[in-house]
């Protein structure tokens, strides 16, 4: 059963005739056939017209689909060897951030993930993608491992935020997100990060300070929440879709203001339609970034970076 | 004297005089309630006498406290565009800059000036939080590599103030970059050898603690500042269940490692003094 969203109510009633129609065993299967068909291409229309337009708002809810691919399906897509390494090495290991090393088109490289999970146990085991300190600090330990072995690192940013929490405060929270742009400022390898479903706030720019930020189609990437910005400006958070208006979130808006480098193109109807085709889309789209990147000296990777993120103040685009 | 002093002062005056306490002569401890007159608030650094609660203060007066008496000079920070996104809640964000501007006399939430502390030269730049909850967006951001290179060239020390509720959301990912540039301005502080200190006042949050303010060689706390990542609303929102005391408090951080000094006011300036010449006067004379 595919979850629909409350936009798409007018194409979950379309493709649920269609289902309906196809388990039918009517004698008469040719007119059935032929009707599939009618509606089937109305729904693709439909489906077409309502992704072409889409609100700020309603990418929100696209980015934070239950069925999006998360992390994990695009570690697994794309890599080849995919060795995990866990662990700050102080503390614990955090699932809600992946990572390891493997084989991107045969190149070495390092991967990082803020990873959602799937179903409710996976969800709970990665706390739905929002790391703690633990997270933060093992992947600056493995971007800083990057570093050392010159492998390229590859991130793939989905979460709502660093994980709110007393214990995650106690251990240093904000210390560990800054320690984590650091070291990726500092990185001495090509670095990339897609922004692949949501791109919340800190904790998603501790593993996004990179070489080259892509961004999917349907992904959003804000300084706070729709609804956190609503509770606190228009002080109800029932205002979330005027706020996710305002803060210009969507990939278009975020390269018109030259934050990020590209949008990937996702498959009609989202990428959770068909993961398959935008995993492969998000693989082209690295590896036209990376080989430009494996070019640069480490030098000049990094002061490129640093000018790169240098000119992200408003005169940029304003 | 004109028609408009003789008639109209006056006038304020009696109204003024029949208020039982001028507000401009007694302050309230928002800690113990006890009345502080003026003068004893001023001397000692807007630190209640009765339960030495640390009040808030301002950027200016922040400046005023940490620099040798005539030593420092203010700098112009660099102009940003405003309102890069047109942003637009219940109110304007153009007409929220122009209020904040008036009511602080400043252009953002930051004042940075160059001096000396206890003799060694240093960039101060510190935070008001009277400015829009001293938010992080272009400006500030702009404002703290500016006091980051001025450092760097003239071989200073930099010391921030923070006081920030985090980010500026009325410039959406705009504010939100501002974490790793001015994670980049210290860094240029670092690479240069030079001492970056960090004081955490009353409160700082968001991203302003998760980029520059958690990134400083020395961290130092003032006496019961509120430091964190997520606001204690939300996190209580999150977890539901009660905060335990003094959570997020200097204290606290002080003692889940996280700050090296809990400071009080009073011994901020000596302190900053000695720290900096431990740490760049290597032979004592």
């Amino acid at each position: 059963m595919r979850e629909y969203l409350d936009f798409e109510k007018p194409l979950a009633e379309l493709e649920g005739k269609i289902e309906e129609l196809r388990h039918l065993s009517d004698p008469q299967g040719m007119n059935i056939a032929e009707e599939v068909a009618k509606l089937s291409e109305k729904a693709e229309r439909l489906l077409h017209t309502t992704y072409a337009k889409l609100t700020p708002w309603q990418k929100t809810q696209v980015a934070r689909h239950p069925e999006r691919p998360k992390a994990l399906a695009y570690i697994e897509g794309l890599m080849t060897d995919f060795a995990p390494l866990a662990g700050d090495r102080a503390f614990a290991e955090d699932a809600a951030i992946v990572g390891g090393l493997g084989r991107f088109r045969g190149r070495s490289v390092l991967v990082l993930g803020t990873e959602k999970g799937t179903d409710t146990e996976t969800r709970i085991e990665h706390n739905f993608g929002m790391a703690r300190p633990e997270g933060y600090r093992k992947a600056r330990r493995l971007i800083e491992l990057a570093g050392r072995f010159a492998l390229p690192i590859l991130t793939f940013v989905d979460t709502a935020g660093a994980f709110p929490g007393i214990d995650a405060e106690a251990r240093g929270q904000a210390e560990a997100i800054a320690r984590s742009i650091e070291a990726s400022l500092a990185a001495p390898v090509p670095y990339i990060a897609v922004i692949i479903g949501e791109g919340g706030s800190g904790g998603a720019i501790a593993l996004a300070a990179g070489d080259k930020v892509l961004m999917l189609e349907h992904a959003v990437y804000s300084v706070i929440s729709p609804e956190g910005c609503a509770s606190i400006l228009w002080r109800d958070a029932a205002s979330a879709p005027a706020a996710a208006e305002a803060m210009k979130l969507t990939a278009e808006d975020l390269l018109r203001l030259a934050l990020i480098d590209a949008i990937i193109t996702e498959p009609l109807g989202g990428a959770h339609r068909d993961p398959e085709a935008a995993i492969a889309a998000v693989g082209k789209a690295i590896e036209a970034e990376l080989g430009p990147l494996l070019l640069l000296a480490p030098a000049e990777l990094k002061a490129r970076r640093h000018e790169r993120i240098l000119k992200m103040t408003s005169e940029v685009g304003a | 004297m004109s028609w408009l002093s003789q008639y109209v002062r006056p006038k304020i005056r009696t109204l003024l005089g029949r208020r039982e306490v001028p507000e401009n002569l007694w302050h309230q401890c928002p800690a113990c309630q006890q009345m502080i007159f003026h003068r004893d608030l001023e001397k000692s650094l807007k630190v209640c006498p009765h339960c030495s609660h640390h009040m808030r203060a301002t950027a200016a007066e922040r400046l005023a406290w940490t620099f040798d008496p005539e030593t420092s000079v203010s700098i112009e920070l660099p102009k940003v565009a405003h309102d890069p996104l047109r942003f637009r809640d219940t109110k304007r964000y153009a007409e929220r800059l122009r209020e904040a501007r008036e009511k602080t006399g400043l252009e953002d939430a930051l004042r940075v000036a160059h001096g000396t502390i206890g003799g060694h030269k240093a960039v101060v730049a510190a935070m008001e939080f009277a400015f829009l909850g001293g938010s992080m967006g272009a400006a500030v951001g702009e404002g703290i590599l500016a006091a980051a290179r001025l450092a760097v060239l003239q071989q200073a020390a930099l010391v921030v103030f923070t006081a920030s509720g985090g980010a500026r959301m009325q410039e959406g990912a705009i504010s939100l970059m501002q974490m790793p540039r001015t994670v980049l301005g210290c860094g240029l502080v670092k690479d240069a050898g030079l001492p970056f200190i960090v004081v955490l006042t009353d409160p700082t949050a968001g991203g302003v603690t998760a980029s520059f303010a958690m990134l400083g060689d020395i961290l130092i706390a003032e006496p019961g500042a509120l430091i964190g990542f997520a606001g204690p609303r939300v996190i209580e929102q999150t977890v539901r269940e009660k905060l335990p005391e003094g959570f997020q408090r200097a204290e606290y951080l002080f003692a889940h490692g996280v700050v090296d000094r809990v400071v009080p006011r009073g011994q901020l300036t000596a302190t900053l003094a000695q720290v900096i010449g431990l740490l760049t006067v290597r032979e004592a004379a």
